[in-house]
């Protein structure tokens, strides 16, 4: 019997160290671990640096002040443009930066997943990325091309999270829906990977009805399995969840002005997953 | 649009000769995906598969390819191909996709910047951040949309360029410039390309009703302007009848460009 790596949130936490490296996977407003992010907000982390394709877990993150550093191409709702933490935390130069290019991400997650320094790219040449990560170096083909190239540098993680529609108890995540965004590569790279999901099912389950394609993250490069269902809320986890807009308007509200933010705050995320769960019931009731 | 032309339709809306423009450039684009971003570009771009580029791909907005061309905003009733991110970001490098992005600024060398306004290190504006313009520029067509054509938009040099210009791919080499291609800007007023010998914007036809005094006290650079500018050409019957009752028969398009 291979070991059962279920936990809770509050686990996956205690597994964590303020200082710590964490990509955070899905994509935008989709699919995200937010019931994991919003354990790391309960807890006393800090000073982390967060690897992400930018949404509320930015966000949520930032405006707790946990970001020391992101890496990132950008922040996004989605159906709203501008995620309006992440904006307001550049904009007081909340946190350093690496911005990167989406596809230099990609690739530079793949390096830190393949244990390469870097990768090499065309992406980023000419642009002022080059310029805000001083850092970023080209490297010149040794074959007769001779080309010039960014050597998008390996991002190397310490621990990843992300969520899923199912997974066993023994780490093999599950996507149902139509893009599985990058969260195996953000498992691969990472020295300990937390897969939080909507459902555990039996293994022998997982493929009822799915194909094998379907299995996206394997158990190999898994630490510890969460069942949080509606966990990536007020992300979109389809076919389980839509996004909730109406939700996700409210947090652009609250966001975007100072005065609300402490009650918008108070009223969701004072309390535990149960307590937040509980509060989007309240909030749905009431507009209804 | 009380108006009537000699189509015997109500007469041709601004957004409707920005639905043109925008399908055109990607007249003879062959077998490429096209990626529109914005609803006048993604009309355009379902203008064009229906009409003279019937080889074009056309994602649903999320991870798939669909086989027919809804109107914008609805599913496609039947799919050819997957295109999750990661294979959207791995095809861009194969060049076979000509992009139509949106340009918080965008200055006559074609530098576009959707990254923030203002000092990098600290913005007085966060916009999106660079997004996949950088990886966009360098490897397949980039075209431009900016629906509010405006010395906001158009100026002397962007502060954070995310697409990469003619002069800025020039001075990194040939790397840079191998498969950096811009063919064009669409607006609200009109449309621009790069067909100039030091490679600036220029401008290509002005809109029907628009002036060039409109155009060029908008833009916040000296715009490259030819002797004879001719008018954005007109959209036939049928396609405007596929705009307005196919494509976009909730008049999305003209939210984007007010009348």
């Amino acid at each position: 019997m291979t070991q059962d790596k279920t936990m809770t949130a509050e686990d996956v936490v205690g597994r964590l160290e303020s200082g710590m490296t964490i990509g955070i996977g899905g994509w935008g407003s989709r699919r995200k671990p937010m019931a994991l992010v919003r354990a790391v907000l309960r807890s006393d982390l800090t000073d982390l640096t967060v690897v992400s394709y930018g949404g509320p877990d930015v966000g949520l993150l930032a405006a707790a002040g946990k970001i020391r550093k992101l890496v990132a191409a950008f922040g996004t709702l989605d159906s709203i443009p501008l995620e309006p933490h992440f904006t307001a935390a550049r904009q007081r130069g909340a946190f350093e930066m690496a911005e990167l290019d989406e596809a230099m991400m990609m690739w530079g997650l793949t390096a830190g997943a393949q244990r390469l320094p870097f990768m090499p790219v065309r992406a980023g040449l000419g642009s002022d990325l080059m310029v805000v990560n001083p850092a970023l170096r080209t490297v010149t083909s040794p074959y007769e091309d001779g080309e010039e190239l960014v050597a998008a540098p390996a991002l190397r993680l310490d621990a990843a999270l992300v969520h899923l529609n199912r997974a066993d108890a023994q780490g093999n995540g599950q996507y149902l829906g139509p893009d599985p965004y990058f969260d195996d590569l953000f498992c691969e790279a990472a020295d300990q990977a937390y897969v939080s999901c909507e459902r555990i099912v039996e293994t022998a389950d997982l493929l009822k009805g799915h194909g094998p394609q379907t299995l996206l993250v394997k158990r190999l490069f898994v630490d510890g399995v969460v069942e949080t269902p509606n966990g990536a809320h007020f992300t979109s986890c389809v076919p389980d969840h839509d996004r909730d807009e109406s939700f996700q308007r409210a947090y652009v509200r609250a966001a975007r002005d100072p005065e609300a933010w402490p009650a918008f705050a108070a009223r969701f995320l004072s309390g535990d997953e149960a307590a937040y769960q509980a509060a989007v019931t309240a909030f749905h009731l009431e507009e209804a | 649009m009380s108006a009537t032309g000699t189509t015997g339709l109500p007469a041709v809306s601004r957004a409707e000769y920005c639905v043109v423009a925008c399908a055109e450039a990607w007249r003879d684009a062959g077998e490429v995906l096209a990626s529109p971003m914005g609803t006048v570009p993604a009309i355009g771009a379902r203008l064009a598969k229906l009409t003279f580029s019937p080889d074009l791909l056309l994602t649903d907005g999320e991870a798939l390819l669909m086989a027919d061309t809804p109107a914008v905003g609805e599913r496609p009733g039947s799919v050819e191909g997957w295109l999750p991110f990661r294979r959207h970001l791995t095809l861009t490098a194969t060049g076979r996709r000509h992009v139509m992005m949106g340009a918080a600024q965008l200055d006559r060398h074609g530098n576009q910047n959707i990254s923030c306004v203002g000092d990098w290190s600290r913005p007085t504006r966060q916009l999106l951040g660079v997004r996949g313009a950088p990886v966009n520029t360098l490897n397949n067509p980039t075209s431009y949309w900016v629906p509010k054509h405006s010395t906001r938009v158009f100026v002397e040099h962007v502060d954070m360029v995310s697409g990469v210009g003619h002069d800025r791919a020039a001075a990194a080499g040939p790397s840079a410039t191998r498969y950096h291609r811009l063919p064009g800007v669409i607006t609200n007023l009109g449309v621009f390309d790069f067909e100039t010998p030091d490679r600036v914007m220029r401008l290509r036809s002005l809109h029907p009703g628009v002036s060039l005094e409109q155009v060029t006290a908008a833009t916040g650079f000296g715009l490259s302007v030819p002797d004879e500018v001719p008018f954005t050409r007109e959209p036939t019957e049928p396609e405007l009848r596929l705009i307005r009752e196919v494509i976009d028969p909730k008049g999305l398009r003209e939210h984007e460009v007010p009348a």
